[in-house]
């Protein structure tokens, strides 16, 4: 196995640990912790197959990255925050208001 | 080679965390085994020779997103049901879907057949190359990043000034 399948196999197992986490946790936050681990296993294989590339492009999509996965926790930790403070817990199984 | 020792290293401690994550109960034990594993990914983009990745990974998503996710974890009661009952009734169906995901992606992975060898050092661009190309080639998109940040702080004011909250 060389280096390169070895890094995407990695990369396969830390995004299916991430997914198995924001499918079987109850915690809001903990699963919001396994997205950003889905994305960081995205990354590494961005990263795996950009590094074999000569010039800088891909470097500067994974800063792009970053700063949308910022983003993303941005304006998740809000809404979690507003949900944390009507619901009074951040158990997913409290937010029933659509229905589900 | 040490290289390659710390490669597998690396990837032990990131898998490691990972697993941290799914079994801990306290969500601040969640978040230091996550932190654990960008650590390790950064320690793993810096074997690969792509130090300015392993230094953005550091400075953002540890130094940045993480302890914003601490901070939040501290600022929150986590002692509801979700802090006594750790996984929900999803468990078997969770568990079994990111096995059969993992174990497809990896017989994909598997039948690719044998890869181009690695050049090591084929591709170390380090801060100058990167900067140059950054807001040479891609300046747009750099000031798009900033309209974007923008849009997420108001859009994270609308949600918590909005007219669900109850306080602002």
């Amino acid at each position: 196995m060389d280096r390169t399948q070895f890094l995407i196999g990695l990369s396969i197992a830390l995004f299916s640990l991430g997914l198995a986490g924001v499918i079987v946790r109850r915690n809001a936050l903990v699963m919001l912790m396994c997205m950003e681990l889905m994305v960081n296993a995205v990354v590494l294989s961005l990263v795996t197959v950009a590094a074999r590339g000569q010039d800088a492009a891909g470097a500067a999509y994974v800063f792009l990255i970053f700063v949308v996965a910022a983003a993303e926790i941005a304006i998740a930790i809000p809404i979690v925050l507003l949900l944390a403070r009507q619901r009074r817990s951040l158990d997913v199984g409290a937010y029933t208001a659509l229905g589900g | 080679m040490s290289e390659a020792a710390f490669l597998y290293l690396f990837s032990a401690a990131a898998v490691a965390g990972a697993l941290v994550m799914l079994v801990a109960r306290h969500p601040m034990r969640v978040a230091l085994g996550l932190i654990g594993t960008m650590l390790s990914l950064a320690g793993l983009y810096a074997v690969l020779g792509v130090h300015v990745i392993a230094v953005f990974q550091v400075l953002i998503y540890v130094g940045a997103v993480m302890v914003f996710m601490v901070f939040v974890i501290m600022l929150l009661d986590t002692r509801d049901p979700s802090f006594v009952a750790r996984y929900s009734r999803l468990l078997l169906p969770g568990a079994l879907a990111a096995a059969v995901l993992a174990a497809l992606l990896g017989a994909l992975l598997a039948r690719r057949g044998p890869g181009v060898p690695w050049v090591p050092g084929a591709a170390d661009f380090h801060l100058q190359p990167f900067s140059v190309a950054f807001l040479g080639r891609y300046w747009l998109h750099f000031e798009l990043t900033s309209v974007l940040l923008v849009i997420v702080v108001v859009a994270s004011i609308a949600v918590i000034k909005g007219r669900g909250g109850r306080d602002g």
